[in-house]
């Protein structure tokens, strides 16, 4: 590594020309910057902010000083192959995982220190579907509803499984006879009950089909009409306007 | 958006670990049947001699209890955590603790609870008599949930670990022995006509002491775990 750390990521704003950068300082400087002249005012604004963030696995550096800011509206496409780190950038972003350096901030504050209070502004939806195999997809849906503050009543709850392309007949099934696919509907499903304004999905298009690609493109658009958040993190493009999309690309 | 309330989310949790037991009743059920056939066998093996059988009865079933929760441990956590519901269970928006509490209340329902209500015919297998008898059931009803939130701290430390059936004994069992010392003892003490009340305070103690801090350290456990 002739640049002194292995972990690069570049970062395209949007509709910003795809620049590579190697200096981690310039970015640091950028954040000191951003904060000097908006002040605290602009902190707030940012919903949610990440400062120098950097994460190690063991011995290896798999990103290092990530400074990216989501604003209500927008998304933040995390990109990247396969072990660049995109799990543990949102596993930290929804404080399973705590940074090795950095901050998180939502609205200015710390992530760490608003603990459950910033758990509650958030779904995440993570590579495991999060699903219980004895349950049917109303009662798993109606369990998740319920511990995350979201309404779970009964027609809502079957709204929401029609909406993801679940057939009635499949609702009153135990989740393991489902294919993969089929599972990962169900807990996509959370998304249509959720009002929590931060999302934080990984890979959620993975064993989806075409259909459920698209429903899922239009409930994150609609999200992010309704000055939603949301950082995803995938392999392939999402179809959205690229006014409202971030890119993050990952290439520790 | 509303931020559920502490009782909701709590409620929530036990009535989904509730249901999940109603469809795996085989695995709530094994240490019932474990706990019945150890304290059956014991008459066989010892001999019918009513003198002895009186007298080894309390520590039989005091053990008998102790090892048939903590075979019912490693279910605790283990579950939810390989299909990620244990993740986005961390992510309610309630401290950990009360989810903690949740799971090991509703883990006491389905492996405790029996163990209690099945203690007085197991003691009459051992010819324990009206007093004793009572007084077991007692010992069992303060203790056993003290088993169950001492044994969460241990199901939470060693989560993901291979080879976690025989860690979590070594963990958890030298915790279990203040626990079996007075349980037993409370019964011994009430054969020997002085009374239970000395050890049941002692076991009413424990259990205060691991409401308190059970829930915390189990909840600092499982942070580490999914790290």
């Amino acid at each position: 590594m002739d640049d002194g750390f292995s972990g690069r990521w570049i970062f395209e704003a949007p509709g910003a020309v795809e620049k590579p950068l190697t200096d981690s300082e310039t970015h640091k400087d950028s954040t000191l910057r951003q904060f000097f002249f908006f002040g605290l005012g602009g902190i707030f604004q940012t919903m949610l902010q990440t400062v120098a963030l950097s994460c190690s696995r063991g011995e290896r550096r798999l990103f290092s000083d990530i400074s990216v800011t989501v604003k209500p509206g927008t998304l933040l496409a995390v990109l990247g192959e396969n072990g660049s780190g995109k799990t543990s950038l949102l596993r930290m972003l929804c404080s399973l995982l705590s940074p090795e350096r950095g901050a998180i901030l939502w609205q200015g504050q710390d992530i760490r220190q608003l603990k459950e209070l910033y758990c509650a502004q958030l779904t995440y939806i993570g590579h495991l579907n999060g699903i219980k195999d004895d349950l049917t997809p109303v009662e798993n849906l109606t369990v998740s509803a319920c511990l995350a503050g979201d309404e779970s009543s009964g027609a809502l709850v079957q709204d929401a499984l029609e909406a993801v392309g679940l057939r009635r007949s499949v609702h009153l099934l135990p989740t393991r006879v489902l294919s993969q696919g089929q599972k990962r509907r169900v807990a996509l499903a959370r998304l249509w009950l959720s009002t929590h304004p931060l999302w934080l999905l990984d890979e959620p298009f993975t064993s989806l089909d075409e259909a459920a690609t698209n429903y899922l493109t239009q409930r994150l658009q609609s999200h992010l009409r309704h000055g939603g958040m949301a950082v995803v993190a995938t392999h392939q493009e999402v179809a959205l306007p690229t006014n409202a999309v971030q890119r993050l690309r990952l290439t520790g | 958006m509303s931020r559920p309330s502490m009782w909701e989310t709590l409620r929530g949790i036990v009535r989904r670990d509730l249901l999940l037991a109603m469809r795996r009743r085989s695995d709530a059920a094994m240490s019932v049947f474990f706990l019945v056939i150890v304290a059956s066998l014991f008459p066989l093996g010892v001999g019918p001699e009513p003198a002895v059988l009186r007298m080894i009865a309390p520590g039989v079933l005091w053990v008998a209890a102790l090892l048939a929760c903590l075979l019912s441990l490693g279910r605790v956590f283990t579950a939810d955590y390989l299909d990620g519901v244990l993740e986005q269970m961390l992510l309610i928006s309630q401290p950990l603790a009360v989810l903690v509490v949740g799971k090991v209340f509703a883990h006491w329902l389905i492996s405790g609870l029996p163990v209690v209500l099945l203690s007085p015919l197991l003691g009459l297998q051992f010819g324990l008599g009206g007093e004793s008898l009572g007084v077991l059931v007692l010992s069992l009803l303060l203790g056993t949930p003290t088993l169950s939130m001492i044994g969460a701290i241990g199901a939470a430390l060693v989560l993901g670990v291979r080879g976690s059936g025989l860690l979590i004994a070594l963990l958890v069992l030298p915790l279990y022995v203040p626990v079996l010392i007075f349980g037993a003892g409370a019964v011994t003490s009430s054969l020997a006509g002085i009374g239970g009340e000395a050890n049941l305070s002692l076991l009413g103690a424990c259990l205060a002491l691991s409401l308190f801090f059970a829930p915390w350290a189990t909840a600092a456990a499982l942070r580490i775990a999914l790290e």
